[in-house]
């Protein structure tokens, strides 16, 4: 996994509430590899009407935002299904990170596992980014997650995340390494658990 | 003295393996069920070159591409077909059992589960989809994971999490007849809001979801994750050990009676605190229909879609508009005023064999003015309709009856509503396109869905119901 440490790019505001991973990735994607380039169908439908023509108005279409690294959502971005491949979307679309005031659970940790940053901001702090970037669509945004601020044009924010979190992202780590090194715990666990609880083991199927 | 617990805090504890200073707890995994969409995970398996730790508690269903009309032994549908070869081959490879379209046990992951008794109180169960919630409603703590996450199961057996705050909802009183755990779920999250449980296990409790059957509490837990939740729970109990006993994968004979002991302390002990409570009384919930475009947008049948211009804050105005266009609803129009296109009933929230007979006993006898698909959560549960006839009241009403499968809930099987139609539907997600590009869903229960059969338009479910046997 890349690490993420600092950013600086431009930065495009999708100010809608509840923007769940069937915008971000439609499922008709979903049975796609990442090979064959999920970040090209980003937004698909938010992005292209019925006929396949660009809609001007949508955010991330727009000549400041095409090339965005960075996304302001608004409220619960991200909820919904649990599809990782909405995460390999923005991330291979060129997005590193995504600033909210709150995420769906599944999507931020999704996120972490594939170094795409969910940065913390209250719902105003968003909606003043996000009033600055319509303001100044080519505002450029510097995100530092060792200092954990946004820095946008003279305003500087802090935001929040879960340290643990922070430490991966910082450090590129990933999880299968951690876990290989508990591994005589885990079979202790497993020993002493099939004892107290032999119901949990599935009964044979006659 | 002990300090008092709640069921989540017991849960948790039982399945800590390791609990780190920074509070990254790793969980031993008890269930985990796999479906087709799970390739990416094993994709990184065989990147790695490892194989499944525990294949004998790893189970795969074939449901989220499997077509429900026409043959599934030859399906027509080249990408359709590779989908399910996929997971065939995956779950062969690994040595997991497969309940696939050969099984006449196949059918939806979360109607499968609890069904074959593999779902047990006290498990802590994985799948990579977001209803996974669903099976907490035996008593089992359940969530939604992605796919890297899939993949670490699929090596470890383990996961990593951080406990997450927890929310009791109670809803006390009885609910008036006609009301159905759907119409309870709606309720909570048009309260909550679509994120008023975001991060948080919630343990469902009170006299309203005692009284619930487990079907009932599946739809309940299911929808868990559309007010954010991580999972949702309830304590089991006596219809719980009712429901179980006897399922092929639970425990047998003096062996259950064991398991029944151990999961009847399975509860919150007086006293233990919640980081967050809501309230609710049955008896104020009424039939609920979304009308907008995230579950939160639900309202009482009686009452009528928002008005932007009437919305003090700018935000939300702007909101109610999108949601509006996009549903092709004029602002302030009455719910029972719009006109449906077609209907659907099926998916992990509401397939079961009491959702097919809430729905029939409101179309026995009469006629859908609009076409519609019925979709049985699991082939046992399809035959076990057609032994009571359902079969013949869906279909004598106008209404096909399909195979099993996830179906028109997520519309990548290829049963689709198209762009403009409206559909009253059973499932859990009315987001933008999510029964295909331009759909537009009603989220509602099985008998209001009915009621929207036989009425062509949005429709209090009551009334249809006088006089008849539910």
């Amino acid at each position: 996994m890349d690490k993420f440490t600092k950013l600086t790019g431009a930065a495009c505001p999708i100010d809608q509430p509840n923007l769940n991973t069937d915008q971000i990735l439609p499922a008709r994607y979903l049975k796609w590899t990442r090979a064959m380039g999920i970040g090209k169908v980003l937004f698909q439908d938010l992005r292209f009407d019925a006929d396949g023509k660009e809609r001007p108005d949508f955010p991330i279409n727009r000549p400041a935002w095409r090339s965005a690294k960075i996304v302001v959502g608004a409220r619960n971005f991200g909820c919904g299904s649990s599809r990782e491949a909405a995460v390999y979307a923005l991330y291979d679309y060129g997005v590193r990170c995504v600033i909210a005031p709150s995420y769906g659970d599944i999507f931020s940790g999704n996120a972490i596992q594939n170094g795409l940053l969910t940065a913390i901001v209250t719902d105003e702090e968003a909606a003043e980014i996000t009033a600055a970037l319509n303001r100044t669509p080519d505002l450029p945004v510097t995100v530092d997650l060792e200092e954990q601020t946004i820095v946008c044009g003279n305003r500087t924010y802090k935001f929040s995340i879960d340290p643990v979190r922070r430490m991966r992202l910082l450090n590129g780590w990933d999880d299968i390494a951690l876990t290989e090194s508990y591994r005589d715990r885990i079979a202790a666990f497993k020993e002493s658990d099939r004892a107290e609880r032999p119901w949990a083991v599935p009964s044979a199927y006659s | 003295m002990n300090r008092p617990q709640t069921i989540i805090d017991k849960l948790w504890a039982t399945h800590e393996i390791v609990c780190r200073d920074d509070g990254q707890s790793l969980l031993w995994v008890d269930r985990h069920y796999v479906h087709e969409g799970s390739f990416h995970a094993f994709g990184k398996l065989a990147e790695r070159g490892v194989k499944v730790a525990e294949p004998g508690l790893t189970f795969g269903v074939a449901d989220h591409y499997v077509p429900t009309r026409g043959s599934r032994r030859d399906i027509a549908n080249p990408e359709l077909a590779r989908m399910v070869r996929q997971v065939e081959e995956n779950t062969a490879q690994h040595g997991v059992k497969l309940f696939g379209l050969d099984d006449p046990r196949q059918g939806i992951v979360h109607v499968v589960g609890p069904e074959q008794g593999l779902t047990l109180p006290g498990l802590l169960v994985v799948c990579g989809d977001s209803h996974t919630s669903t099976h907490g409603a035996l008593g089992a703590y359940a969530f939604g994971i992605g796919a890297s996450e899939v993949a670490h199961v699929l090596m470890t057996q383990t996961i990593w999490q951080k406990k997450p705050p927890r929310m009791r909802i109670t809803v006390d009183g009885r609910a008036a007849p006609g009301i159905a755990a759907k119409d309870i779920v709606l309720a909570i999250i048009a309260h909550v809001g679509a994120d008023g449980a975001t991060r948080h296990a919630i343990e469902f409790a009170g006299s309203a979801i005692r009284d619930l059957s487990v079907e009932g509490r599946l739809t309940l837990c299911n929808m868990s994750i559309e007010a954010g939740a991580r999972c949702g729970m309830v304590a089991p109990d006596e219809t719980t050990f009712a429901y179980l006993k006897g399922r092929p994968y639970a425990p047998k004979g003096e062996a259950f009676e064991k398991a029944v002991a151990e999961w009847s302390s399975l509860m919150t002990d007086a006293d233990a605190q919640f980081d967050k409570e809501f309230r609710l009384d049955a008896k104020n919930i009424a039939p609920i229909v979304t009308w907008g475009t995230s579950p939160e947008d639900a309202l009482p049948i009686d009452a009528s879609v928002p008005d932007p211009a009437r919305e003090p804050d700018d935000a939300r105005a702007s909101y109610l508009r999108g949601a509006l266009e996009y549903m092709g609803i004029a602002p302030g129009r009455r719910l029972t005023d719009i006109a449906v296109d077609r209907v659907f009933i099926g998916s992990c929230t509401n397939s079961r064999i009491e959702d097919l007979r809430a729905a029939a006993a409101v179309l026995a006898g009469r006629k859908s003015k609009v076409p519609g698909l019925v979709s049985a959560g699991s082939t046992l549960i399809k035959l076990q309709a057609e032994q009571e006839g359902l079969d013949r009241i869906f279909r004598d009403a106008g209404l096909e009856w399909g195979e099993s499968g996830c179906s028109m809930c997520v519309g990548i099987n290829g049963d689709l509503v198209a762009p403009g139609e409206r559909c009253a539907s059973t499932t859990n997600r009315n987001f933008r396109g999510r029964q295909g590009p331009g759909a537009r869903t009603h989220l509602m229960s099985p008998a209001m869905v009915a009621a929207a059969a036989v009425a062509g338009h949005l429709a209090d479910v009551r009334p249809l119901l006088a006089g008849r046997k539910v």
